[in-house]
């Protein structure tokens, strides 16, 4: 597989460029360094907010001309936004590529934030987040984060808090994008059927004269250490019971971080791969009947962020009991570590999972977004490569260092007595 | 402008008939690593009493839990030690699977799968397990207001006794009921090779992919299997039908509105997925979207979805609103259907849609799965696997008129279920 190549334009936009000729398809990507992390108290939620203005149109592309030409053009697009990233991407048959690169271009600098629209926008995010929070486990990860983090921005949720939601003008969106959509501040990543030679001159020629604009100064605060373990418990009407026990993970680009993905896939499992039915947690919480499932999550983020576990827990089991069995887990590895053939089973599970996530070139596309914005573009390409120099020594270690109760957050969330009823 | 050679059609699949009447259909992928398992069975919920429904669901989730020739653990592990995956899936129609593996695994792949498939032993412990897990999930269902507004509309639509009335997944009265031997005799009765599609997509050899089916599947026997169901609409909803559902502790409500679609081989089908796109779908997602979402701002999601399986499945629009705006959404979309039902729709607007249709093809061939999934739909409907290399002709062929009649054919404003479900709201 070709590896990317990677170009800085005079104005500071990074440009990353990788061939692949299986279809006749480009997925164009723009990341921008800006996301939840650098939010401050009153204004949560911007980032995400601003991603949604800039679908809302600009001088040049009146709002709802792109659906229809990407629509038309039978691409995708869409935008996410993340604790550190905003990120936009259109992928589209590669004779038509066109139309994202200069939208991308356009909306860098030229979005609107029209009055009415923004008024009528914060009525659809408000709609965003009440539609999470008829999720009885939106409630418990709210709280959770909040516990974890007292300082650092990644306390609040993506999509902010409703009393921000209310409250933000138009002007201090404007201000936002302002201040971090500029060419020094974002990368751009082609991946697909393109000439690299031709995609760069393309590239330079809508991008190059786009003013660099001031540094951005991203509002980030580090969260002091954690001084022992800290509890959160939630009560929602419902029946089902959950656990949540996270622990405190570095950041995706410290060596640590991919000896805890090891240790994840053998307590739950390499996700994307399969559904991880001989994995420890399975075998402890889902086959002794206490959970009716059980995952995991390790982020990639820039500042350290949390390994966190999630069960499901059957009808008639408490928090308690999966909360013990999980504990107990954990100290087996950290006592006894874990064998060759789990290590052995990491390993394949990571070498399908990355032969999976390439076969389409928009997934190639964001990994390679997220590996600019966590500050080394080759962090994904060099995935495998660091996944299998991970020894079993390795995975002890990190199992007793990250794994402790002083860095630990647990939530319990208890089904309230309340009932359905037709009305 | 795709190029033919990436699509895929007779020339470039292989396809073979074994002797069972297991149609086996491969397609080679070589630009990846990976190689797609997919295929389905007459086994769906169509085929069980509604008195056992969920029957044809949890006989699927427990084809994994143990064969004759394996564990659960030995199962598992034979998937997972390889980085593969395989999973089985009833449907109203149909009970279907898919897996994936490296392309080296596909004879492990295959092995797993039939063995699951023709050997399983439903081992009390982990049926009794699995249903706990079913048990807990249809319960964290009735506090899911989507799901709730979505059955309310089905249960509504469909009357009772009629297949569509009711889950797949079952219900906590009948999940309760099923134990081992019933599943046992679901297994030994309907699940065979007859009407049984395998479709294998990636890095391997097309007829090296055939044989290793006809290898693992080809000596498969099942005399007890019964014809293949059909499914007829039933009546149309004499008036507009409204569901309420209260659900405690929520904050926004969801709208779920439906009426009965066409069949995927009905000769409207196409127009009516037209039809469909401009009114929830293209660009941001449709009329709906423009009206109820750009405009007024009153949800995160509103769009339309056409099912067309191989029944009358639903023709259904879905919105998350406050409980505040729930009666201003629900007319604003009954404006849009009335408008699509009764004018026929703008020249851009056919336009667009049928550049849409055509136009996205090469990003739904990108994938091992997509590629799959399209070549096991024009073999299931009898598309013929010329399908998709003339696709772009028969979408170029509808016109507005066509758009209009299939609108006015299944979609009636006030002949539509209306489900809510979500906060009290006042005065409700």
């Amino acid at each position: 597989m070709t590896p990317p190549t990677q170009h800085t334009l005079p104005n500071g936009l990074t440009i990353l460029l990788k061939e692949v000729h299986s279809a006749p398809v480009i997925s164009w990507w723009l990341a921008y360094r800006v996301g939840s992390r650098n939010e401050p108290t009153g204004k949560t939620g911007i980032s995400h907010w601003v991603e949604h203005m800039m679908f809302k149109g600009s001088p040049r592309f009146p709002a709802g001309t792109l659906d229809r030409e990407i629509d038309r053009a039978g691409g995708q697009w869409n935008a996410f936004t993340s604790m550190d990233a905003t990120k936009y991407f259109e992928t589209l048959p590669a004779d038509k590529i066109d139309i994202a690169m200069r939208a991308e271009a356009d909306r860098m600098s030229n979005a609107l934030f029209d009055r009415d629209e923004t008024e009528s926008e914060r009525t659809v995010i408000i709609s965003e987040r009440q539609g999470a929070e008829n999720q009885p486990t939106f409630w418990l990860q709210e709280e959770l984060r909040a516990a974890a983090f007292r300082v650092h921005g990644y306390h609040h949720e993506i999509i902010g808090d409703e009393t921000d939601l209310r409250t933000m003008t138009r002007d201090d969106l404007y201000a936002h994008y302002r201040a971090h959509y500029h060419p020094a501040n974002a990368a751009a990543i082609a991946v697909g059927a393109f000439d690299s030679a031709d995609m760069l001159a393309k590239i330079q020629k809508l991008y190059g004269d786009i003013p660099a604009g001031a540094a951005t100064e991203l509002f980030v605060r580090p969260e002091p250490p954690q001084q022992g373990s800290r509890r959160v418990a939630i009560e929602r009407p419902g029946k089902t019971a959950f656990c949540e026990i996270c622990h405190r993970a570095p950041a995706a680009t410290h060596p640590d971080w991919m000896k805890l993905k090891v240790l994840d896939a053998v307590l739950t499992g390499s996700s994307g791969a399969s559904d991880n039915k001989t994995s420890r947690l399975y075998a402890a919480l889902v086959k002794s009947e206490i959970a009716a499932s059980v995952g995991a999550s390790l982020t990639t983020t820039i500042d350290p962020y949390l390994y966190s576990i999630l069960i499901t827990l059957r009808d008639g089991r408490s928090p308690e009991e999966a909360e013990t069995a999980l504990l107990g887990e954990i100290e087996r590895l950290q006592a006894d570590g874990i064998s060759e053939s789990e290590l052995n089973k990491a390993r394949k599970q990571s070498r399908a999972a990355f032969a999976y996530s390439t076969e389409s070139v928009t997934w190639q596309a964001y990994w390679l977004a997220q590996s600019f914005i966590l500050g080394e573009v080759g962090w994904f390409d060099a995935y495998a490569a660091r996944l299998m120099s991970v020894t079993a020594t390795d995975v002890q270690d990190v199992a007793q260092r990250y794994l402790a109760p002083s860095s630990r957050v647990v939530g319990w969330l208890r089904p309230a007595d309340a009932q359905g009823e037709l009305a | 402008m795709t190029q033919l050679h990436s699509i895929p059609h007779s020339g470039n699949i292989t396809r073979a008939e074994l002797d069972n009447g297991i149609v086996v259909l491969a397609y080679e992928n070589p630009a990846v690593q990976s190689v797609n398992l997919m295929g389905s069975l007459h086994a769906g919920s169509l085929y069980e009493d509604a008195r056992r429904n969920g029957l044809a669901s949890l006989t699927a989730s427990a084809l994994l839990t143990g064969t004759r020739e394996r564990s659960f653990d030995q199962l598992h592990s034979a998937l997972e030690d390889n980085g593969a995956d395989l999973g089985f899936r009833a449907h109203v129609h149909k009970l279907g699977f898919s897996g994936k593996a490296l392309a080296e695994d596909l004879p492990l792949l295959m092995n797993v799968a039939n063995d699951a498939l023709r050997n399983p032993v439903f081992p009390a412990e982990h049926v009794e397990r699995l249903r706990g897990e079913r048990l807990t999930w249809l319960q964290y269902s009735q506090f899911d207001t989507r799901w709730r507004a979505s059955r309310a509309m089905r249960e509504a639509l469909y009357p009772a006794g009629h297949a569509y009335h009711y889950s797949p997944s079952g219900s906590e009265k009948t999940i309760i009921n099923l134990d081992v031997a019933t599943l046992a005799e679901f297994h030994a009765r309907h699940v065979g090779p007859r009407g049984m599609i395998i479709v294998v997509v990636g890095a391997v050899a097309a007829d090296d992919a055939v044989s290793l089916a006809a290898e693992a599947f080809g000596d498969w026997r099942n005399e007890h299997q019964p014809p293949k169901l059909a499914v007829a609409a039933p009546g149309a909803v004499a008036n507009s039908l409204r569901q309420d559902v209260f659900v405690a502790g929520k904050t926004q409500s969801d709208i779920c509105m439906g009426s009965i679609g066409p069949a995927r081989r009905a000769d409207d089908y196409l127009a009516a997925q037209l039809a469909n796109s401009v009114l929830g779908e293209f660009g941001m997602m449709g009329r709906i979207g423009k009206s109820v979402r750009e405009q007024q701002g009153l949800a995160y999601y509103a769009f339309s979805r056409l099912g067309g399986g191989h029944g009358p499945d639903p023709w259904t629009i879905s919105a998350g609103v406050n409980p505040e705006h729930v009666e201003r959404a629900i007319a604003s979309i009954h404006r849009e259907v009335e408008r699509l039902a009764s004018e026929p729709v703008s020249k851009d607007d056919l336009a667009d849609n049928q550049s849409y249709f055509t136009g996205r093809m090469p990003l739904q061939l990108e994938s091992n799965e997509g590629i799959a999934s399209r070549i096991h739909s024009m073999e299931s409907f009898g598309l013929g696997l010329d399908y998709l290399a003339n696709y772009a002709e028969l979408v170029k062929d509808i016109d507005r008129g066509d758009l209009l009649a299939a609108a006015r054919h299944y979609l009636r404003a006030d002949g539509m279920v209306v489900a809510v479900a979500g906060p009290r709201q006042n005065g409700a």
